[in-house]
């Protein structure tokens, strides 16, 4: 049937329309035109070269998490734990700068690495976890709240500010151990450059290294994977580390660049995002940091709405949980179509 | 040392245990709902608020059931019909349960609304020890204790919970003797979201009145683990929660105030999580396998079932590796 | 009741299970069908018991045509199906088991029920304990609890699919009494789907012949087996002589070995195979052989006792570091526990690699698949995934993978659910291996097939193995006694 291959053709979209509509009727709901609120994220973005910049700065991370998660999803393991390897990285990063002050290069150099080795540890232990029986949604879920319990301790402990524990952030680093912004805004050219250089590897580590494909085999089948000679526990455990250390690197990122201290959110919510990034970039790589980018955009916009419209900010989101729950549930044409046959077995 | 206010311990824990009782019957017909923590949020939000519009408690822990129910209808859909992982979707309306529920309830933040009003039972309460701590608590509290009693009789003891155990445990012998497992998964799933939402409201609407951002964030959590060191027994489960709640309690009764500085109370949170783990580690572990394989035979059996669980073997197949 | 297949087919993709097979069975009689490995057996009688509806053509029962949405319904009007692995529920009590699904109150406790459940079982000569778990019962008493349950719903047509396999042989002699019964005393129709030559002559009166989804013909018994075999394959697989070879140096040796389990303990055994030697392992499921089969690849850990691989001690290796030493375990599910759907071919020749490597040298890898394949006459290309391969040729790439030089070969069931042709393929490629000094340990359910490989075999019961016997000296008998604990 003619009208089935147009369908067919066209259906990849139809979920993010489905998504745009059921938001426009929720902004409806609450008396403001689609119009104003669409048109305030857009003017949130793209409206001055600073709001774009910014949107980039909130990007890094989130594309660091979301590629390292490819390699996590590649093993077959749900690292939702992501969150507290971000904090870690960024604890790892803040220790070295409220605790050495060489000059620049070498400051932020060690400051990148303690990033990376902080996440790489949180992940770490969340593998083991999983090693010992613990399943890893449960352990992430676990060190995820301890994290952000120990970064709550350190700022109002031993790393809070002259003026007294204010629970809002710690001492203020110092020049040198930020990294270099571009004008006013909160985006670092180099983070740019350390997240092209982490998409490489993850490209090469997934498409032509042995590892890589040991992770693959560990994801499908693990059973079979270990009598093919492949060790589940060691190349597990690999995986979460290098992810560790990428969310860790974005955790560094975080507290050197969009702020400068260490915070008590400061991982933003953005492990989380990653995980609806990767799904709904379908877990395919190249997908993936342009799904990164649409959400950092929508995101950093949905500030300017709040302000524009007195709506919650909460409303971008909305938008992109939508619609990666449509595209996540109708998304696959295949498996529509499949509801409207005739069903031949009750029993799955 | 150990005076802890049992009764107060038994109001807090109610929610969960409601919670805990939802999710095992869905874990146990083969639906894991991973939803949960957003499916109390937006039932806790649409509890409040329903109760609030109409000046009515019960209205509002009607409306919570249905969304608890709606959130769960979600995600077997999904599973059932649509064959896409249990996990993902759950964990994705759990996010936007969260922003949902911030973005909907925006309006309805810190107001005073109907709650829930304690129904002593004459006699009864006066019992020594037990009368004051299971016999002088509100309606809802009462409530969870008949339904623990009824949901565990259902799923162990009645024939309607052996055909909910075999369409979890292996469906295709419970389709070959005539089970309707598709429409069993789907019952269930939504009866045991159902429960999630009134477990939602109850803490709304009883035990921290009132709706604030992330109001209940954590608790669905929380629950999906008790689910798993309960064995998915809602027996054990409710005791789980009552171990959980009474050690958060005991930290906060003794532990914080003498650890004197703010900071280090802030630790004293974690250890919770630290015990949530800890057991997690016992019931599931590997290293408690092979404490039970190099024991004695005659010990054998029963520190297998004490300590040890196995999750209904056709659990959403995502989780099965465990 | 008289039950009629009329033209049913049933496609599955692009492969065509059924072809308009149509067939007749009269009451009271115990037909046979028969069939390769993908002949289309099994999806026919799941058809005809309501597992899976037809595609096309009609069922008649009595003269009245059926439709079944499900198996309940299908034994509601009279067609029950006993599959090789029973559909029961291993966690729950023999009384569950039989009570599921049928109609009745809220309780399960019902001492009348308990009752007429060991009188139905007494009936055909089985042993029934309502309280038992089914999970400790052995394959024989479940596949009994099964066919009560059949019979009770109101079967008046039995399918038995593979029934002997992996049941002891007093089990064997009650299930063929009771299938008499059925048939003579009661005038059930039974239908045997079954490989096994010499119990099909035994039982049945009448066989059909299924060969690619198409019905080639029937006969009745009893016959030469010559006609039914060339019923069954376009040509006949030879049949090749087994050199006797002399046994080698000890390639594995197990001393005083202790194996713990949370379920089963194994006892202290001593085990010597020598290189270029066949050893069979026999038993009832769950009575220790696999605990001793993954304990020699290192799968489990010794609790005490050694392990020898060719005079060293390798009783602390895991499964990794005792393959590197020349071992490999194939597990009895292909596409389970031994090759990864999802993975092409040439990935998982890139996966077992022998050259440790970083990168993968995709090229290269293609085109040692590609002369893998040729060598073992794989169906495929380089790029097909392994499940768009049949069964047969995923078994054929499974061995494919195998490193050129092996000492020793541990199998679990390497033949269970394969035709003769497979079979046989199977076994040439182990006797080209015993040429070359690899020894072979593997698991059979199917006696006669440990007798006929082996060259020794052990017999395991509850957790013990007995002592070791000479294949060309031993018989069916003397297994079965062996099995059941006796000396």
């Amino acid at each position: 049937m003619k009208w089935q291959a147009w369908l067919e053709r066209i259906w990849p979209s139809l979920p993010i329309l489905a998504a745009l509509a059921l938001t426009s009727l929720l902004l409806l709901a609450f008396g403001t035109s689609p119009a104003v609120a669409f048109g305030a994220i857009l003017e949130g973005v793209f409206s001055t070269p600073d709001r774009m910049l910014t949107a980039l700065a909130f990007w890094i991370p989130l594309l660091l998490a979301a590629v390292g998660l490819l390699l996590t999803f590649q093993a077959g393991l749900w690292n939702i734990g992501i969150e507290g390897q971000i904090i870690l990285g960024a604890l790892g990063a803040s220790w070295v700068a409220l605790t050495f002050n060489f000059p620049a290069p070498v400051q932020i150099s060690l400051e990148v690495l303690a990033g990376m080795a902080g996440g790489a540890l949180w992940a770490g232990i969340a593998a083991l976890l999983k090693r010992w029986g613990v399943h890893e949604i449960f352990g992430g879920l676990a060190l995820n709240n301890i994290a952000i319990i120990l970064t709550n301790f350190l700022i109002a402990g031993p790393w809070q500010p002259p003026e007294g524990g204010s629970f809002r952030g710690t001492v203020p680093f110092h020049e040198d151990a930020l990294l270099p912004l571009v004008g006013a805004t909160r985006f670092s050219l180099f983070s740019l450059v350390l997240a092209a250089v982490a998409f490489g590897l993850v490209v090469l580590a997934l498409r032509n290294s042995a590892w890589g494909l040991r992770l693959k085999a560990l994801g499908r089948n693990p059973r079979s994977a270990f009598l093919l000679g492949v060790s589940s526990n060691r190349e597990a455990l690999l995986a979460m580390m290098f992810c560790g250390a990428l969310a860790g690197l974005g955790g560094a990122v975080r507290v050197l660049s969009w702020f400068d201290s260490l915070r008590q959110s400061i991982s933003g919510g953005i492990g989380y995002l990653a995980l609806m990034v990767v799904i709904l970039a379908a877990f395919r790589l190249y997908l993936t940091p342009f799904v990164a980018l649409f959400f950092a955009a929508v995101l950093t916009g949905s500030i300017v709405l709040q302000l524009r419209t007195q709506l919650h900010s909460s409303l971008g989101a909305i938008l992109t949980g939508v619609m990666v729950l449509f595209v996540l549930l109708f998304g696959d044409f295949g498996r529509v179509r499949r509801l409207f046959k005739p069903r031949g077995d009750d029993h799955v | 040392m150990f005076d802890i206010n049992w009764a107060t311990v038994l109001l807090q824990s109610a929610p969960l245990i409601i919670a805990v009782c939802g999710e095992t019957i869905s874990e146990r017909v083969g639906v894991v709902n991973l939803s949960l923590d957003g499916s109390m949020l937006m039932s806790a939000m649409t509890g409040f608020v329903a109760a609030y519009l109409s000046g009515s408690a019960l209205v509002g822990f009607l409306a919570a059931a249905a969304v608890g129910a709606f959130f769960a209808f979600i995600v077997s859909f999904g599973s059932l019909a649509l064959r896409q992982s249990q996990v993902a979707v759950g964990f994705v309306l759990t996010l936007l349960g969260d922003s949902l529920s911030a973005f909907l309830g925006q309006d309805y933040t810190r107001l005073p609304g109907p709650w829930v009003t304690k129904l002593p039972i004459p006699v009864l309460k006066d019992i020594p020890v037990i009368g004051p701590i299971f016999f002088n608590q509100d309606p809802m509290v009462y409530f969870t204790l008949v339904l623990v009693a009824v949901t565990y009789w259902w799923i162990f003891h009645s024939r309607p919970g052996l055909e909910l155990r075999s369409a979890g445990e292996r469906p295709e012998a419970a389709f070959a003797r005539g089970v309707r497992v598709r429409r069993l998964r789907y019952l269930y799933a939504m009866l045991g979201g159902a429960m999630v939402g009134v477990a939602g409201a109850a803490y709304s609407l009883d035990v921290k009145i009132g709706w604030a951002e992330g109001h209940t964030r954590g608790l669905g959590w929380i629950a999906l683990a008790v689910v798993i060191f309960g064995g998915w027994s809602p027996l054990r489960g409710a005791l789980g929660v009552l171990l959980l709640v009474g050690v958060r309690s005991w930290i906060g009764t003794y532990l914080q105030p003498a650890a004197g500085a703010d900071s280090t109370i802030v630790i004293l949170n974690a250890l919770p999580w630290l015990l949530m783990l800890v057991v997690l580690l016992v019931v599931s572990g590997k290293l408690t396998g092979d404490l039970v394989a190099n024991a004695p035979p005659w010990l054998k059996q029963p520190l297998r079932r004490l300590l040890l669980v196995a999750p209904p073997a056709a659990l959403g197949a995502d989780l099965k590796e465990g | 009741m008289r039950t009629e297949l009329q033209d049913i087919s049933k496609r599955f993709g692009s492969v065509q299970a059924n072809e308009k097979i149509s067939l007749t069975f009269e009451p009271g009689r115990i037909y046979g069908l028969l069939g390769e490995n993908g002949a289309g057996k099994s999806t026919l009688m799941k058809i005809l018991s309501g597992f899976q509806p037809a595609d096309s053509g009609r069922i008649l029962l009595d003269g009245k045509v059926q439709r079944f949405a499900s198996p309940a319904d299908a034994l509601a009007a009279g067609v029950g199906m006993l599959y090789q692995e029973p559909l029961d529920l291993p966690p729950f009590t023999v009384l569950e088991n039989y009570l599921l699904g049928q109609a009745g109150g809220l309780l399960v406790r019902s001492p009348q029920v308990a009752n007429h459940l060991r009188e139905l079982g007494s009936r055909y000569g089985f042993k029934v304990n309502p309280e038992e778990t089914i999970r400790n019962l052995s394959l024989g008493e479940r596949q009994q609890l099964e066919m009560l349950r059949l019979l009770s719903g109101g079967a008046q047509l039995l399918i038995l699919d593979e029934p002997t396999t992996g049941i002891s042989a007093e089990q064997k002699a009650l299930l063929f009494s009771s299938m008499f019964h059925l048939a003579e005393k009661e005038g059930k129709t039974l239908i045997l789907v079954s490989h096994k030559l010499d119990e099909v002559q035994e039982l049945c009166s009448q066989v059909f012949v299924l060969r690619k989804g198409v019905l080639v013909g029937g006969a009745e018994l009893p016959c030469p087996n010559s006609t039914l075999v060339n019923l069954m394959f376009e040509q006949l697989p030879p049949r090749r002589e087994r050199t006797k070879l002399a046994p080698g140096a000890p390639a594995l040796e197990l001393k005083n070995a202790v194996v713990r389990t949370p379920r089963l303990d194994l006892t202290p055994t001593d085990l010597q195979i020598g290189s270029g030697e066949v050893f069979g392992l026999a038993g009832l499921e769950g009575s220790g052989q696999e605990l001793l089969l993954k304990a020699c690849a290192g799968l489990l850990p010794l609790a005490e006792g050694r392990r020898l691989l060719a005079e060293s001690d390798v009783t602390r290796l895991g499964y990794h570091a005792t393959s590197k030493q020349g071992v490999r375990y194939i597990a009895a599910g292909r596409l389970e526990e031994g090759l990864v759907s999802g993975l092409t071919l040439t990935e998982h020749l890139a996966l077992v690699t022998e050259e440790p490597a970083f990168l993968v040298d995709w090229q290269a890898n293609r085109q040692k698949t590609q002369e893998r394949i040729k060598h073992y006459q794989v169906v495929g290309t380089p790029e097909s995934t392994i499940e768009q391969l049949s069964g047969g040729n995923q078994q054929r790439f499974l061995f494919g993978l195998l490193p050129d030089s092996l000492k020793l070969i541990l199998m679990e069931h390497p033949t269970r659910g394969l035709d003769l042709r497979s079979t046989d393929w199977i076994w040439q490629q182990l006797n080209e291996r015993r040429q070359a000094g690899t020894a072979v340990l593997f698991i059979s359910a199917d006696l006669d097939e440990i007798i006929e490989r082996s060259d020794r075999i052990a017999v395991f019961s509850a957790g013990r193995m007995s002592r070791v016997v000479d294949a060309s000296r031993t018989n069916v008998d003397e297994l079965g006694h062996l099995i059941g604990g006796q000396t």
